[in-house]
């Protein structure tokens, strides 16, 4: 068995004149929390949906879950949150549930366990007799992500699933991906909120008017850390031995170093020199930055 | 199998749920309703007596019976393209397909799962409005219309014809736009239907030519005729006597023509939804 989850090579999709994905070539470990971001317009959405079998590409190739892109056997073993929470709100939560899980084969005893199990890890065992229409925002994308989950998927693709929510509902989302993570099941989220991202993936990759432009692995510490320190009694000759001296403002100074495990050394000859170090706060360079950066000035509002 | 069950019982459970057919068939009954207490006048003013007035008896009550028929197929037909409208166009436009066409099923078994919960839904429509006026000229003139064997599965087959278009209309297309279609072909239909049956009468060969290729364009008006064909005494189809009286039997082959046109339709249905990007 591969332990690739997702493998496209030049992937396109074209309507009309529009070319929604130039070229989608990306791989996903199977067990990875992979962040798939991009401005607006940037074609995500498209892509998604090529992985999913819901739009069939131009040009190009791609496996999902060791079977082609479309294929039924592969997609069985797939949950997927769409955009929006588009759903059947005429039914309640609990036949929402069970017809989404007949689709997934699954029946009789088998198939209520999981409906009331995933019914109470979301928390909507009141709702659940009655019609999702009734549902608030947060409410329907609990719903959706329980039957997302119903046929414990091997991969999970999730699309702007925060979106519009308050601060509980993009919680329940960290919450779930980290459940899925534990279970070794792969996570394939397209998401605008970058935060979101930092916290949850593991790997993202930017898009860029239809192409993959950027890959980044979050685990990795970006070169050229910065630290902030509130330090007495360090001279700059002191403070320049270790790191390259960025600012300084008092007793607030701010250092960049090469690597994270540079910091215990830093402050062990600190504090061999005399100093009182009584503050060390490390800056990771955030998401937000690298994201700026990567889509350049030529990136408007979409 | 077990996929399209599924889909079929979702599909009818969605009709029931968003009182589609509670609506239907309250429009039925009101239906039923006028049509019974035009009935209990008009049977009034039938003389009922032996003699010479029998075959006069008779034929009121078969031209009164047929009305109601017609009447029944036409509301058959507003439900055969009406109910399916939105199945798929309206699912594709709000994005509900995207979370069924991603479960492990064959999109082919969606769109065979809705045509034959919504084939079950009229026909047994058309069960409710033409058995309501078959039970109403049974009970108030004593009278059943012959050929009730052939003519009521004609009529189903007409229904199916446009539960068909319109399924598969749905799936290219916008709802708007699929209800516009499809009625557009049955009026057209329609139309042809009667320049037909008048070019017979006027012995007309272009407007006969006129009439048959728009029944080959859309069979349903053509099934209807042979329909009420059967449906009456042959005295009044010889006779030509009332509107539903058809001046040329449109030929077994156009029954034919409707089955071959429902296969086309699934297919054009299940191609466009197979090749859809939801």
């Amino acid at each position: 068995m591969s332990d690739l989850a997702i493998e496209t090579q030049h992937l396109r999709r074209r309507f009309g004149e529009k070319l929604a994905v130039a070229d989608l070539s990306l791989h996903v470990k199977r067990g990875e929390v992979f962040g798939f971001l991009g401005p607006n317009g940037a074609g995500k959405t498209t892509s998604l949906k090529m992985l999913l079998g819901l739009i069939s590409p131009t040009a190009g190739r791609g496996m999902l879950l060791g079977r082609p892109l479309g294929d039924r056997r592969a997609r069985a073993r797939v949950g997927f949150l769409p955009e929006h929470f588009r759903f059947q709100d005429w039914l309640t939560g609990r036949e929402f549930l069970r017809f989404h899980g007949r689709l997934y084969g699954l029946s009789g005893r088998a198939l209520e366990d999981k409906a009331d199990a995933l019914i109470t890890r979301m928390d909507l065992q009141d709702a659940a007799s009655r019609a999702i229409k009734g549902y608030s925002k947060g409410m329907t994308q609990r719903i959706g992500l329980a039957q997302a989950l119903l046929n414990d998927p091997e991969i999970v693709f999730l699309d702007e699933p925060t979106s519009g929510l308050d601060p509980l509902g993009r919680l329940l989302v960290r919450d779930v991906i980290h459940e899925l993570k534990a279970r070794g099941t792969s996570v394939f989220l397209n998401s605008h909120l970058l935060g979101e991202v930092e916290a949850t993936c593991d790997r993202v990759v930017f898009m860029k008017q239809g192409r993959v432009v950027h890959e980044l692995e979050m685990a990795a510490q970006p070169a050229g850390l910065e630290v902030d320190l509130r330090v007495e009694g360090a001279n700059d000759a002191l403070l320049t031995a270790h790191a390259q001296l960025l600012s300084r403002d008092g007793t607030t100074v701010r250092l960049r170093v090469e690597h994270e495990d540079a910091l215990p050394a830093l402050a062990t000859a600190l504090v061999r020199e005399g100093a009182k170090l009584y503050a060390m706060t490390p800056h990771r360079r955030s998401l937000e930055a690298t994201f700026l950066e990567v889509m350049g000035e030529d990136q408007r509002p979409g | 199998m077990n996929a399209f069950i599924t889909i079929v019982h979702m599909t009818l459970h969605e009709a029931a749920r968003r009182r589609i057919l509670i609506a239907t068939l309250i429009g039925a009954l009101g239906f039923l309703l006028l049509y019974a207490t035009g009935f209990h006048f008009i049977a009034k003013e039938i003389p009922h007596e032996a003699g010479p007035n029998v075959i006069k008896q008779r034929l009121l009550l078969n031209f009164f019976t047929l009305a109601g028929l017609y009447a029944s197929h036409f509301l058959t037909l507003m439900s055969a393209v009406l109910l399916p409208l939105d199945t798929l166009a309206g699912e594709i436009a709000s994005g509900v397909a995207q979370t069924v066409a991603s479960k492990p099923v064959r999109r082919s078994t969606i769109v065979l799962g809705k045509w034959f919960a919504y084939c079950l839904v009229v026909v047994g429509y058309l069960l409710v409005v033409a058995g309501g006026v078959l039970l109403v000229a049974r009970t108030m003139g004593g009278f059943t219309p012959p050929g009730l064997a052939t003519g009521l599965p004609l009529m189903a087959l007409e229904a199916v014809v446009l539960v068909s278009v319109s399924i598969a209309a749905g799936a290219h297309l916008t709802t708007v736009t699929t209800g516009v279609l499809a009625f557009g072909l049955y009026g057209l239909a329609f139309i042809g239907g009667w320049v037909e049956q008048i070019g017979s009468m006027t012995h007309n060969t272009p407007a006969q030519n006129v009439g048959t290729v728009a029944s080959l364009i859309m069979p349903s008006e053509a099934l209807w005729q042979r329909a009420s064909y059967h449906m009456q005494p042959s005295i009044m189809r010889e006779l030509v006597m009332t509107p539903f009286s058809p001046a040329s039997l449109p030929s077994m082959a156009m029954v034919w023509w409707a089955w071959g046109y429902i296969l086309v339709a699934l297919l054009i249905g299940i191609r466009g939804f197979g090749r859809r990007a939801l």
